[in-house]
Parts: structure tokens; C-alpha cells; sequence
């Protein structure tokens, strides 16, 4: 079993790719985990989407029982550690601390990642494979949706394999969200801990291509689908094909393998969107040294889809923004490069879209050109149609209809949980409900193959440690 | 994991945690909810004559923005009719047959009152018997509580009278509010004590308002000296059991009480000796939930240890405790300060020169940076330097090799007596 190395950050990465937020000492920890009120009731567990008993895990870091408040967060939440770091936690837990106004809310993220990290380099695996209840389960991706159902799943005995289309478990844990605010040693360390309760990881197969949707019916008496979203679709702008046009969550992928693009250095670069995925790919260009890094967007910055702190983060990176603009096309030169990006600037028309946000058209005569080296799309990402009609559920575009509460597709066989489900246009999806989702599916499954008394076949925890094989 | 059930003078309970005689005890409905929650036993609110209790009762004592240091009662027994608690104590052991459920009583130091309510509380199903001879208020005035549990004479009595009716094992629960809590201990034992408990509350008036100058609490403008409980009272506490634990002449099992909020404070009872814990005012602080902490702390805790159960911490720790007189007067420490984690903070200097033995200097280095020193040869090891470091390993206390051999105060006067030199002669000279 892989988990008896130690797991930290890799050494190879770049300065300015490494975790930006430091660790809490554990004396910090120690002040701000006897700050806690330990609310009855508490308005933070209900903001938690994973329900993570937040007063218990903080008083058990009170009292010294670090690896007691691990268990508690990775417990309702098996991707805790990556939550620790990538939630919003302005807008969840923290937001809804009863010491908001009064004082500083507790630092739940920060404690949550002082406890989790305990965990991984102490080398503890925190859970256990139930008892072996001879049924079978295959997961579809393993981001934190899948992680999440698969670790569920094992617990209540399930036997579980997990396919993944590329060569890294984690999803865009591993690949996606920037290093500097995500080390991929975090969801490496959970990929191990589900490792460990005997899951095989199948990676570097693609269910559709490798594996066909039929076969792997026929392998498992259970499917989860939670294969997220793809990459950026194309805009159908001209000139997308030349070089220097890049698809954000491809270059964030790179930056994360270790495959740090040259051609950003004292670039000009223009990222279009304005969600956390551009944010993303704004402030990863300023580390790969960008020289300017513009940010359009057609609408806004009230209609902006990225978080306030993501913003924020932004602005202080250096990264500008061009609001009310509107691209139509890219400039290439004579060998294919590009040299500029074609805008056209918008106001707003006084009407509102089906969703409430006001509508903008284009500014007669207002084309200009941005000079840019490069352009990078950060404009969501495609869904993926195709799984889901080999799958045979029905779906809207690529997203499965199901039953909300467990996400039951309309084949009973098969459950869907995370990014795959993420409606349009409803804001930005997050790790926290990719993870609460793979739980629900998981328990529906159990439910509905071992009886009610599927909670019954957990194993009671047995800590255990891996430091004697260090 | 570990085996946290526990068996004190025959009282079985799942895990060492049993709330205290005390309000989180008060009513079936309480209780109940407790065990759900995880406690493992409960001693029921004293039960005896009902009483009428003030309102305005308690008081805390709140240290450096954290609250509840200390807590401070002027509450009295159960105010409930007997019969209902006895329905109630019946209902609860009935729908937790496995949980230990024990009755804490207080009547009138006469014998017939003794056998009428043990026979009466026996009868309700309960797995033991707790005295109380520990209210330090209200009852005292009665001739009850702490008035009898001060006379050593009316303890081994009033045990006795009780152990005549019981059929259950009797522990004796006894008040801090004496010199030498051992003699009463020892009382309790000659009287047929099958287990002491120990402490209850300690006299305390919690302070005075400043702009009112009523007592706090105060009842109508007066107030009376109350108990006083809760994390501050834990050294007392453990201090005490620790005695119990290592006096001969006690020899049976320790019912640990005062001040334990966590699983660490319950740990270290046990390895004082307490075959298991009491908690009331952390319950009464965070709810019945708190158990949850506990219960995990302890189960990794000993796993940690390797330990298969709890028992085998029972009682670690009594043979390091001794006499001032047993200890190696040749041992030394020193403080040594980390530069690297130090953030000049001066405390330690300013301690130690203020209030010690000026031996931390505050020094600059050629960089101009400034630095502090010990000069170890002076330091005579008080710890107050670490004690007053903000810094967490800053300053560590260093064993420095033995420059003598083992020595005790007490090895050292039976020397002396037996080279017939006068000793206050030799301590003049060395001194
Ligand atoms: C740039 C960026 C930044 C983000 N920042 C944050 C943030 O700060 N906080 C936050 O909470 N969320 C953030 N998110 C969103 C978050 O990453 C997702 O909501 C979450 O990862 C969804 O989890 P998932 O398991 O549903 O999907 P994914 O993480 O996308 O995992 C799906 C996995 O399925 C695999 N897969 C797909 N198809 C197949 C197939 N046919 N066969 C086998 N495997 C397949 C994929 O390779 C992938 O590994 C960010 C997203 C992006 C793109
Ligand atoms: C409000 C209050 C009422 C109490 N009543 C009783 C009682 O009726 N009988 C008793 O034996 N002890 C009583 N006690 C003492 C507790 O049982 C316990 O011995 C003491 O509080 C120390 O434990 P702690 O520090 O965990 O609170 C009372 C304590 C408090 C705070
Ligand atoms: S709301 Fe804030 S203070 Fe209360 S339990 Fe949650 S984190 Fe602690
Ligand atoms: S805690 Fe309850 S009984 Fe006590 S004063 Fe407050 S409201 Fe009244
Ligand atoms: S008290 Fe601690 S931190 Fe402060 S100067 Fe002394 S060693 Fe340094």
C-alpha cells in the first residue's frame, strides 16, 4: 500500500507555483482552536455542504488530538484537505461563524488544512474498508466527485474500481485548480487514503474509448458518473487555431505537471472571462512572467462570476481588467502567431437576461485591437454529451437527468455526482458539493443494495500508522 | 481500539466519563440524554430531604478573555421529591441496563435515616452509592455536606450506617475543604468504603462587584460562600487524589473529580491513580456533547500507546509521586534558549532578573542583533523562564549530566545523623 511516504510539497516546482497561504504553527493553531465557541447547533456545520462537524474537529485540535479532528473533517468530507485550501470559505463556513461582527470568524480553512496536513505527514490512514459485501462498483472519474463516492462505497464493503481517462487520479484537484493555491501532493495524499481501503485506480482509461459504457455495465453491479466537465470549448472566434491561443484549463494542467510554457515569459496576454477559471489562468500567466495580463470580459465586474477574494487576489497580482468588451477576432502574422486580439466594446441595453443579469450590446464603431502575444479562453467548460449517450441516461446537453437528492440517473443502475451535474449558467462549481454529491450517490447505492442498515457496515475506526515504514 | 470499559469497586460503565453529582444529573430526562450523548455513568443529584434552593446560584470566574476558569455554586441537593427521582432513576437504568447509574445521598448523620434511604434508592435499581460528604454550603449548616465530612469521626460512621443497609458498593465522596484529605480517606476506608471520590467543591466566593459591592453572585443584595469548580481546581484535585492514591492505609479505587474538561485531564487522573473520572462543569459549559471529544481523544490516545485498555493507565504515574524529602537534591536543569525560534520578547530576562536569579542576559550580537543568554551556572532550574516564553520551544529545560550521585534531603540527614556531625553546623558552612 502507497502510504508510507511522506507527503509533501514537490520540490521541483518553481517558487512562484508553490502553496501561497503558510501553514498555521502549531501554537497558531493552538490560539485560534481555543477561540472557538464550540456552538450547539452550529450556523458554520449547516454552511458546510459536506456537514463537517466543525466545533468537534477545532476542540479536538484544542485538546491535542490533532488526528481526532482529521477524522472528523475527512470523515464527512474525503477530500477535506483540498476543501481546506480551494473553498470559498468566505461565503461558507467561515461566513456564517456567530463571531462575524464581533470578532474575527475562526479560521476554519486554515485549522481544517492544520489538521488534515497532520494527517498526511504523520502518515495516518484515518478509515477502513467495510466488511466485504460481495457487490461491485465502477466510478467514472476520480475528482473529488469520485473520490468521494469510491471512498464511501468501500467503507460500506463496496469493491470498487475507478477509471480515469488520464494518467493522474484527482481530477482538477490534480490537474485544474492552480498549485499555488493547490499542491498536488494534497489530493495525491487523498487519492492514497481511498488507495488504501483497497480501491483500484484504473488510470490512463477512458470509459467510451479504452473501456466501452457497455462493458463496464457489465462489470459492476453500480456505476457512478462523475467524469466533470471537459476543456474550454471553442468560442467560434477566427483565428482560434493560431499559436499563442490557449484553452485555460489545459495551460493550468500543464503548469501543474511540471510543464511550464516558456512562451508567456514577458508576454502579452489576454484571458477571456471573468469566472474563477480565469482568475486562475490570469494569475498563473503573471507566475509564468507574463509582462501584462488583461483580463476582458463582456459584461461587468457586478456580473463577474469569480469570488470577491478571487478578485481581489487578482488585482494584487497585477492582472487588469477590461470590462465590456467583447472579442471577435484573433490577429495572427504571416507565421501563425498571434499578435492582437480584435474587441468591440458593449453597454449595457436596459434589458435582463432569463437569469437576471442585465444585457449588454455592442457600441457602434467601437472596434479596437488588443495587442496580445497571447489568448487565453476561460469561457467554462464543454460537457461531455457523448458519456452520457453511450451511458443510454437521458440528458440535456451532456447533463444527466436525475433525482437531486441522490443523483439517480434514469437508469437505476447508474448515479451521477459533481461537475456533470452542474447546471449552466448557475454560477461556478465547487470541490465541497463535487464531494457531498459523491457521498449522496454512495449512499443511495448502499441504500438501495444493502438494505437500510447500510451505515452498519462501516467499519469502526481503526487508526492506524504507517511512521514505522517511513 | 482500545478497551475503554472500566470496573471501580465493581461498578461497571462502557467508558471512565460519569457525569458528577451535580444539575446535569437532576431529572431522568437529563440523564438519559447524557448516556445517549456517550457519558458512560452518572451519579444522580444528591438526593436526601428536598430542599429549596436560591435563585441567583451560580457564579464563574473568567481569565484573560477565556471563560469559565473557575465556577462557583451556592446550589444545595435535589429540590425534587425523593419519589420522583426513584421513579425516574428506575425508568433510566431500565433503558440503560450497561451504563452505571449511581445515587448520590445526603441525609441527617443518624443511623435509621442512613438504612431508610439506601434501602429506598437500592430499590430504584441504582448500581452503587455515592455519600456526600462535600457540600460545602447550605447543607454544612444542617450538620450535613462538608460538617460531617470535615470530622473524620462522623465519615467512618455515617459509612458505616450505610454500608449495614447496602448491597451495592458504597464510595465515599469527600471535601477538599480539609488539611489532610488522606485522614478522611482513611475513615471512609475504616467505615467500609468500597471506593472514595473526590474532590468536591472547594469554598469560594467567586467576587465582589465593583460598582455595587455585592458579592458575586448575591442573592437580594447578600451572598454566602459558595463551591468552587471547574478547570481552575484541577491541580487541587488531582493533587488530592494523587495522596489517596499513594497512601497505603486508603487502598481502594479513586472516583477522580475537579476540573477535568478533556480527555488529557481524565489521562492524567487515571495515571494518578483514579480508576475512573467525574466531570461537571465542562458539561455544564459546552452540554453532553463534550463527551464526544473525550471519548475520541482517549480512544487514539491509547491506541497511540499501544495500550489494549484504559485500566492499564490506572495508577501509572503514583510511584513518581513522593516527598519532597525523596527527591535527588543533585539532579540539576537548565534553561537553554533557541535563537532560532526566540522572538525577543524579554520576558524570560526580566522574570528571571526581577524575580529569580538574574542569570539571563541581554546581549547584542556583531551583527547588532540582540540575543538572549543563559548563563547556566548560575541558573538554578526554576523553569519560570519557560513557564513566562510565549514561544512554544523557545526555551528548554536541559537534564545536564549527573555531576554527583543521587542524593535525597532524606538520604542526606540519615548521613549525616549517622557520621553524629551536627547538621545545622554543616548547612551553615555550606551556605
Ligand atoms: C481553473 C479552475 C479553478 C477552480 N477553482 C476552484 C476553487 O478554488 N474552489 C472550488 O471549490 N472549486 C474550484 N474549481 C471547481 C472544481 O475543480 C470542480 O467543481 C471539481 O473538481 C468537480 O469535481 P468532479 O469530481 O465533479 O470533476 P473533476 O474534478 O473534473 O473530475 C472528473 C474526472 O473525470 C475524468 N474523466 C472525464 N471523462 C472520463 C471518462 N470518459 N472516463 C474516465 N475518466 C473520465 C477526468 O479526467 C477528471 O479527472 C475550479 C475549477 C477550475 C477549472
Ligand atoms: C452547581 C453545582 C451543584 C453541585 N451539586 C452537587 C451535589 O448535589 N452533590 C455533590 O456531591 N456534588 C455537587 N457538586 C459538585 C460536583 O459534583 C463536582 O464534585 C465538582 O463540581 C467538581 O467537578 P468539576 O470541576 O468537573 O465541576 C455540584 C457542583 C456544581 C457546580
Ligand atoms: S460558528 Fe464559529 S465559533 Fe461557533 S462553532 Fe462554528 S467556528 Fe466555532
Ligand atoms: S440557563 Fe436557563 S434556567 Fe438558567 S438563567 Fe438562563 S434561561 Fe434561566
Ligand atoms: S521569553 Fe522566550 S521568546 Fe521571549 S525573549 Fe525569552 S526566550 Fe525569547
Amino acid at each position: 500500500m502507497a502510504i508510507h511516504h511522506r507527503i509533501s510539497e514537490d520540490p521541483s516546482v518553481p517558487s512562484a507555483f508553490r502553496e501561497m497561504v503558510p501553514p498555521l504553527s502549531r501554537s497558531a493553531a493552538g490560539e485560534e482552536s481555543n477561540r472557538c465557541l464550540y456552538c450547539y447547533d452550529a450556523p458554520c456545520i449547516k454552511a458546510c455542504p459536506t456537514s463537517i462537524n466543525i466545533p468537534s474537529f477545532i476542540k479536538r485540535i484544542a485538546t491535542g488530538n490533532t488526528e481526532g479532528a482529521a477524522y472528523a473533517i475527512m470523515d464527512a468530507n474525503p477530500v477535506g484537505a483540498s476543501c481546506a485550501r480551494v473553498c470559498p470559505t468566505e461565503l461558507l463556513c467561515e461566513g456564517a461563524c456567530v463571531l462575524n461582527g464581533t470578532a474575527e470568524p475562526i479560521a476554519i480553512g486554515r485549522l481544517q488544512r492544520y489538521a488534515t496536513d497532520f494527517a498526511a505527514t504523520e502518515g495516518l490512514q484515518l478509515f477502513a474498508p467495510g466488511a466485504p459485501a460481495g457487490i461491485s462498483a465502477g466510478v467514472i472519474g476520480s475528482g473529488p466527485a469520485g473520490l468521494s463516492a469510491a471512498r464511501e462505497l468501500a467503507r460500506f464493503g463496496f469493491q470498487v474500481d475507478v477509471y480515469e481517462a488520464k494518467s493522474v487520479a484527482g481530477g482538477l484537484d490534480s490537474t485544474g485548480i492552480v498549485s499555488f493555491r493547490l499542491p498536488t501532493h494534497v489530493p495525491a495524499w487523498e487519492v492514497q487514503q481511498v488507495e488504501a481501503l483497497g480501491v483500484r485506480f484504473h488510470t490512463g482509461v477512458r470509459i467510451g474509448s479504452s473501456l466501452s459504457a457497455k462493458q463496464l455495465l457489465e462489470r459492476h453491479d453500480a456505476v457512478v458518473l462523475a467524469a466533470g466537465m471537459g476543456y474550454v470549448p471553442p468560442l467560434g472566434l477566427e483565428g482560434e487555431e493560431l499559436e499563442g491561443v490557449h484553452d485555460a484549463i489545459r495551460l493550468v494542467e500543464a503548469t501543474k505537471s511540471g510543464r511550464m510554457p516558456s512562451s508567456f515569459t514577458g508576454a502579452k496576454v489576454a484571458v477571456i472571462g471573468a469566472g474563477n477559471t480565469a482568475i486562475d489562468a490570469a494569475t498563473c500567466s503573471v507566475r509564468l512572467g507574463a509582462d501584462k495580463v488583461k483580463i476582458v470580459y463582456r459584461r461587468t465586474g457586478a456580473e463577474m462570476t469569480a469570488y470577491p477574494f478571487e478578485f481581489e487576489f487578482a488585482k494584487q497580482d497585477g492582472v487588469e481588467f477590461e470590462w465590456l468588451t467583447q472579442p471577435v477576432r484573433i490577429i495572427g502574422d504571416e507565421q501563425g502567431k498571434v499578435t492582437g486580439l480584435e474587441c468591440i466594446r458593449l453597454e449595457a441595453d436596459g434589458r435582463t437576461g432569463p437569469d437576471g443579469r442585465r444585457l449588454f450590446s455592442p457600441v457602434p464603431d467601437s472596434t479596437f485591437v488588443n495587442e496580445a502575444d497571447a489568448v487565453v479562453f476561460a469561457t467554462g467548460q464543454q460537457r461531455l454529451a457523448p458519456l452520457a449517450d453511450q451511458l443510454g441516461i437521458s440528458h440535456q446537453n451532456g447533463i444527466p437527468e436525475v433525482d437531486p437528492m441522490t443523483g439517480l440517473t434514469s437508469n437505476p443502475r447508474i448515479y451521477a455526482a459533481g461537475d456533470v451535474l452542474h447546471g449552466t449558467g448557475a454560477g461556478e462549481a465547487t470541490v465541497v458539493s463535487a464531494a457531498e454529491q459523491g457521498k449522496r450517490a454512495a449512499a443511495a447505492i448502499a441504500r438501495k443494495l444493502l438494505g437500510e442498515e447500510f451505515e452498519s457496515y462501516k467499519r469502526e475506526l481503526v487508526p492506524t500508522r504507517a511512521a514505522e515504514n517511513v | 481500539m482500545a478497551d475503554l470499559s472500566i470496573s471501580l469497586a465493581g461498578i461497571t460503565s462502557p467508558n471512565p466519563f460519569w457525569l458528577a453529582s451535580a444539575p446535569p444529573t437532576n431529572t431522568g430526562y437529563q440523564v438519559q440524554r447524557a448516556f445517549e450523548a456517550g457519558w458512560g455513568g452518572a451519579v444522580w443529584k444528591t438526593l436526601g430531604e428536598p430542599i429549596i434552593n436560591t435563585s441567583s446560584r451560580f457564579a464563574a470566574v473568567h481569565f484573560g478573555g477565556k471563560r469559565v476558569a473557575g465556577f462557583n455554586n451556592i446550589e444545595l441537593i435535589s429540590d425534587r421529591p425523593l419519589e420522583v427521582n426513584l421513579k425516574e432513576i428506575r425508568e433510566t437504568k431500565k433503558r440503560f441496563p450497561k451504563h452505571a447509574l449511581v445515587a448520590s445521598l445526603m441525609v441527617e448523620p443518624k443511623r435509621e435515616k442512613w438504612h431508610e434511604i439506601v434501602k429506598r434508592v437500592e430499590d430504584a435499581g441504582v448500581d452503587g452509592l455515592e455519600l456526600n460528604f462535600g457540600c460545602p454550603h447550605g447543607m454544612a449548616e444542617r450538620g450535613m455536606g462538608a460538617a460531617s465530612g470535615q470530622q473524620p469521626d462522623l465519615v467512618e460512621k455515617q459509612t458505616m450506617w450505610a454500608k449495614e443497609a447496602a448491597s451495592t458498593p458504597v464510595i465515599v465522596k469527600l471535601t477538599p475543604n480539609i488539611t489532610d484529605i488522606t485522614v478522611t480517606a482513611r475513615h471512609a476506608v475504616m467505615g467500609g468504603a468500597d471506593a472514595i471520590s473526590l474532590i468536591n467543591t472547594i469554598n469560594s466566593l467567586a467576587g465582589v462587584d465593583l460598582e455595587s459591592w455585592n458579592t458575586i453572585p448575591h442573592v437580594g443584595g447578600k451572598g454566602a460562600h459558595g463551591g468552587y469548580c471547574g478547570p481552575a481546581v484541577k491541580p487541587i484535585a488531582l493533587n488530592m487524589v494523587a495522596e489517596c492514591a499513594r497512601d497505603p492505609k486508603v487502598g481502594v479505587p479513586i472516583s477522580g473529580i475537579g476540573g477535568i474538561s478533556s480527555w488529557q485531564d481524565a489521562v492524567e487522573f487515571m495515571l494518578m491513580g483514579a480508576a475512573g473520572v467525574q466531570v461537571c462543569t465542562a458539561a455544564m459549559h459546552h452540554g453532553f456533547r463534550i463527551v464526544e471529544e473525550m471519548v475520541d481523544g482517549l480512544n487514539r490516545y491509547l491506541d497511540r500507546k499501544g495500550l489494549a485498555s484504559v485500566s492499564e493507565l490506572i495508577g501509572q504515574s503514583v510511584p513518581r509521586y513522593s516527598d519532597w524529602g525523596n527527591l535527588d537534591l543533585n539532579y540539576r536543569v537548565v534553561a537553554r534558549i533557541h535563537q532560532d525560534v526566540c522572538i525577543n520578547c524579554n520576558k524570560c530576562h526580566i522574570a528571571c532578573e526581577d524575580t529569580s536569579h538574574q542569570c539571563i542576559d541581554m546581549l547584542t550580537g556583531s551583527s547588532g542583533r540582540p540575543y538572549l543568554h543563559v548563563r547556566e551556572d548560575d541558573c538554578v532550574g526554576c523553569n519560570l523562564c519557560s513557564i513566562v516564553c510565549p514561544v512554544d520551544g523557545a526555551i528548554e529545560m536541559v537534564e545536564l549530566p549527573a555531576a554527583a550521585p543521587v542524593l535525597t534531603w532524606n538520604e542526606r540527614q540519615r548521613a549525616l545523623a549517622k557520621l553524629g556531625t551536627d547538621s545545622m553546623e554543616t548547612e551553615a558552612v555550606e551556605g
